[in-house]
């Protein structure tokens, strides 16, 4: 009996956030789709991420990617049908007395950002403290990015996966891909129970599991995997709005937080874990909880009073240069790559979606995205 | 009103008082929190997503139903926390001012 | 060698008899116990002020309480005794721990979780007001407080406790509405041939039930539970059920003690990465463990009703088994005629406990039956309706994914009360089996920590 074989223009394999945005916005512009996912959808990287929705503090060269993804969070409501729970109350970044060179940066980001169309305020002293009176007495400047915000990650990819399915993608879940290969003009996608998926073309969206397909299209790359360590706390009286950050160059103080309007306070950040992609799975090792928590406080001594009441982890993939890749195959056409986010793929992964779905559907895309190409890789390999 | 829980004995205790919204509340040395407030009143806390009081539910610290805010804006698990002389709690959720009591 | 480090987790029967075998062997292990005091929930001791005998506190078990807390009261100076600790979470062979607000790391070479149990409940309309408690909690306020839980309280459920807990009230002078059984009279019947294998137990039981006729307290079999009725400020007023002919009929109370046996506390060995099994017998997932209590993580043991409810009984003898185990497993000479013994003793209240299953049995169905607009998830106030919608419109139909849409589990317990009951809707919602919709899966913290800790010095 011959194993089923679906065929589309597009196969994505990969459904976390650009994955499940690529399959709604190439079926808005007409594109069949297949989306395949070994798990659930959003169920990695996308899933477990601290969820912040924020331009700020990005590297310059990424701002025209997270710009256009901002007016795609604020209509997500309309776009998918269902509330995600983004919340655009503004993003604070900010640094300890230690490093005074930060606020120095963050006047000299601002004014660049400016030039992008994000507008960034730096407040330091009183008028600091005034607006944001829980930080602690450590902090001596911050940048605020009014239009920022956050959202909830477990519900973003779930949701854009839906709404593609309901504008006519086929999705396969628990569809473990076990290669992919050109064939003549096709790519020939082979999953574990023996399902042929064929299309000319194939988006590669497959976050820290991507590195094994490129590799086998010729083009390896050097990504890393790492779990990032989050915790969250019970629900309290709802009082920070803004999302809130320490600017440092420091793993370990890197420390963030963010409350829903539920009351619960998120904690990311410190020093992360060496996780198990082979298996899926993630520990939280607790010593990266007791630094997270004792940093925490050092940005907002009021946290301390809390209790919090679940850690987790997941699997996240890192290049050395902090860039994901993004792009057309150098060798193989048809080929394209939106992977290795290096943890901070969330609010860029809508506008990756509407990127690549640009990209494919017209063969250019009006936002830069050649700084972060997989030749970046290559030739210091042929060097 | 009287309190929820009912005294069946052990009364000849030392006495001690506590604080419950700001009202003195008198209990007895070897009450657990929790007891101090009930034995005296009918609610520890008021859910947060509005299906109304809550007075514990398992008493052996595994619910987690019965924490309550102190006055100072700390955080107390009642069954399993001594009532001692001079403890002040409060049964409703303070207002959004718990970020900068530090 | 240097002396292997061991670490007990628990001071119940499991956890003492445990310490106690592995300090006659010559080592001092470490214990670990949440509580203030030695004795675990059964027999847990009142506070130092408390004066009542142990015959009126324990009653027929007086004398296995006495000699535990004998037992520990020696045996705290030869362990290096830590109550009032919570295992937080663990890793890599090292538990973290936190007293009073101070951490501690502890590292372990065998560890042996002596965790045990708390009660298993099910969603009724209302068990989310104040004045609601489960059976074990009415015990608890009349043990360790010497307080009843109300003026009038009704008692709700299934199970040797539900009537333990109800004749202990009456014994004690308070006032008890009626004891409302969910299980018919005709599974105890059936299940004769296994509880014999306990029959001074089953002794006691019938004498419990009789107990409660002679003091006229109403005692009703095969009810179907319908409501816990709520006054205006969200407080139990009355229980309504359905009685074994389908008549409904209506307790007047302000307080209610509910709950269906018990079920194992799990975290720290889901914490400790062993694998779990799906028990049909009683419809739950356990840690895998073998005879004599080994998991499927090296070095880590369980025992008592923190591995499977057997019983305070069993649980010494399973304690006494995990310790023997750890020590042939690190090289000292075990004797196999003791093992054999402890063997054969569980072998008997393995038995009875599956009497006891068949007679008082979870109510799975009622569980996955819960009224829309019941509360499923007490710590996120979250309806079987709303679970159910979420099944439906996602498609969620394991455990952790429907977590993860409809906040169901999120709590501060951690899934502790919701966990099964929200597994039963789901599996009826979608269609698929319970084992296929899976268990929450733990996180640390095992219970929930201050975010300021100071470190140990």
């Amino acid at each position: 009996m011959r194993p089923s074989e679906h065929v589309a223009d597009v196969v994505i394999i990969g459904a976390g956030i650009v994955g499940s945005s690529a399959a709604l916005f190439l079926r808005r512009r007409g594109r069949s789709v297949i989306l395949l996912e070994s798990g659930l959808v959003g169920q990695q990287a996308s899933g477990v991420n601290f969820g912040n929705v924020r331009r700020q503090g990005r590297p310059m060269a990424q701002l025209p990617i997270a710009n256009r993804a901002s007016p795609i969070w604020r209509e997500l409501k309309t776009l998918l049908g269902e509330d995600v729970e983004y919340l655009e109350a503004g993003h604070l970044r900010v640094c300890y007395r230690d490093r005074p060179e930060m606020a120095d940066s963050f006047v000299d980001y601002a004014r660049e950002a400016a030039q992008t169309g994000l507008e960034l305020e730096v407040l330091t002293g009183n008028a600091l403290r005034a607006r944001f009176p829980f930080l602690g007495p450590e902090v001596i400047a911050g940048s605020f990015s009014a239009r920022d915000g956050h959202a909830n990650p477990r519900l973003v990819a779930p949701a854009f996966g839906r709404a593609a399915a309901r504008a006519g993608a086929a999705v396969f879940e628990n569809t473990m891909v076990t290669s992919a290969e050109k064939v003549g003009e096709d790519f020939h996608v082979l999953a574990q129970d023996g399902r042929i998926f064929r299309a000319p073309v194939v988006l590669l969206t497959a976050g820290a599991w991507a590195g094994d397909f490129s590799a086998k299209f010729g083009e390896p790359v050097p990504l890393v995997t790492r779990g990032p360590t989050m915790s969250v706390t019970e629900p309290v009286p709802y009082a920070i709005g803004p999302g809130v950050g320490v600017a440092t160059p420091l793993e370990s103080e890197t420390v963030y937080f963010r409350q829903i309007t539920r009351g619960n306070v998120i904690i990311g950040g410190s020093t992360r874990q060496d996780v198990f992609p082979e298996i899926r799975r993630a520990y939280v090792e607790p010593p990266n909880t007791l630094s997270q928590l004792r940093q925490i406080q050092r940005l907002a001594p009021g946290l301390g009073k809390l209790n919090i009441i679940r850690v987790w982890s997941g699997i996240e993939s890192y290049l050395p240069d902090s860039l994901p890749v993004v792009g057309p195959s150098r060798h193989v056409s048809g080929l394209f790559y939106a992977f290795g986010f290096c943890g901070a793929g969330f609010q860029t992964g809508p506008a990756m979606g509407d990127i690549m779905a640009e990209l494919i559907d017209t063969g250019a895309t009006e936002t830069p995205i050649d700084f972060c190409g997989v030749d970046r890789f290559q030739a210091a390999d042929a060097a | 009103m009287a309190g929820r829980f009912v005294r069946l004995g052990e009364t000849e205790r030392a006495p001690l008082s506590i604080l419950v919204d700001g009202e003195a509340v008198q209990a007895l040395e070897g009450d657990t929190l929790l007891v101090a407030v009930l034995q005296a009143g009918r609610r520890l806390r008021v859910s947060e997503f509005g299906d109304g009081e809550r007075s514990g539910f398992c008493l052996m610290g595994a619910c987690q139903d019965c924490w309550v805010w102190t006055a100072e804006g700390g955080r107390l698990r009642a069954c399993t926390t001594l009532a001692r002389e001079g403890l002040s709690i409060r049964t409703q959720q303070p207002e959004a001012t718990w970020p900068n009591l530090a | 060698m240097a002396e292997p480090r061991i670490v007990v987790v628990g001071a119940g029967p499991a956890g003492v008899r445990c310490a106690e075998t592995l300090a006659a062997a010559g080592l001092r292990p470490v214990v670990i116990d949440e509580g203030r005091r030695d004795g675990g929930q059964i027999y847990r001791r009142q506070p130092d002020n408390f004066r009542r005998p142990y015959e009126k506190l324990y009653g027929t078990e007086a004398a296995r309480a006495r000699a535990l807390h004998e037992t520990f009261d020696v045996l705290r100076e030869q362990v290096d005794y830590r109550p009032e600790t919570l295992v937080w979470s663990m890793g890599g062979k090292t538990l973290h721990t936190v007293r009073e607000g101070r951490h501690a790391a502890v590292e372990y070479d065998a560890l042996i979780l002596c965790t045990g149990a708390i009660d298993r409940l099910a969603p009724i309309k209302g068990w989310n007001s104040a004045g609601a408690y489960s059976l074990g909690a009415a015990q608890i306020a009349l043990k360790s407080q010497a307080c009843a839980i109300g003026r009038e309280v009704v008692f709700l459920g299934s199970g040797p406790l539900l009537y333990l807990v109800a004749s202990q009230y009456v014994a004690a002078g308070a006032k008890v509405v009626a004891v409302l059984d969910t299980s018919p009279v005709g599974r105890r019947i059936a299940a004769l041939p296994k509880l014999l294998a306990q029959p001074g137990v089953l002794w006691t039981g019938l004498g419990l039930t009789l107990g409660l006729y002679r003091a006229g307290v109403p005692v009703l079999t095969g009810v179907t539970p319908l409501e816990i009725a709520q006054g205006g400020a969200g407080e139990v007023r009355s229980v309504l059920v359905r009685d074994g002919t389908g008549r409904e009929r209506r307790f007047d109370c302000d307080a209610v003690g509910m709950g269906w046996h018990l079920r194992p506390e799990t975290q720290l060995a889901d914490l400790a990465r062993c694998e779990f099994r799906f028990d049909d017998s009683s419809r739950q997932w356990v840690v895998k463990r073998d005879e004599m209590g080994r998991s499927t993580s090296s070095g880590v043991y369980l025992a008592g009703d923190g591995a499977y409810v057997l019983g305070a009984r069993a649980a010494e003898a399973s304690g006494r088994l995990a310790a023997l185990a750890a020590l042939g497993d690190l090289g000292r000479p075990v004797s196999d005629a003791a093992v054999a013994g402890l063997k054969a003793e569980l072998a008997r209240w393995d038995r009875f406990a599956a009497g006891l299953r068949q007679a008082f049995p979870w109510p799975f169905s009622l569980a996955a039956q819960t009224p829309d607009e019941t509360v499923v998830c007490r710590c996120e106030t979250i309806t079987a309706g709303e679970l159910r919608q979420v099944v439906r419109a996602t498609g969620a139909a394991e455990a952790n994914r429907a977590k993860a849409f409809s906040r169901v589990g999120m709590g501060r317990c951690q899934g502790r009360y919701c966990g099964q009951s929200g597994a039963e809707i789901i599996a009826c919602a979608s269609g698929s089996p319970v084992e296929q919709v899976g268990r929450l899966r733990g996180q640390a913290p095992v219970k929930p920590l201050p975010v300021h800790l100071e470190e140990e010095a």
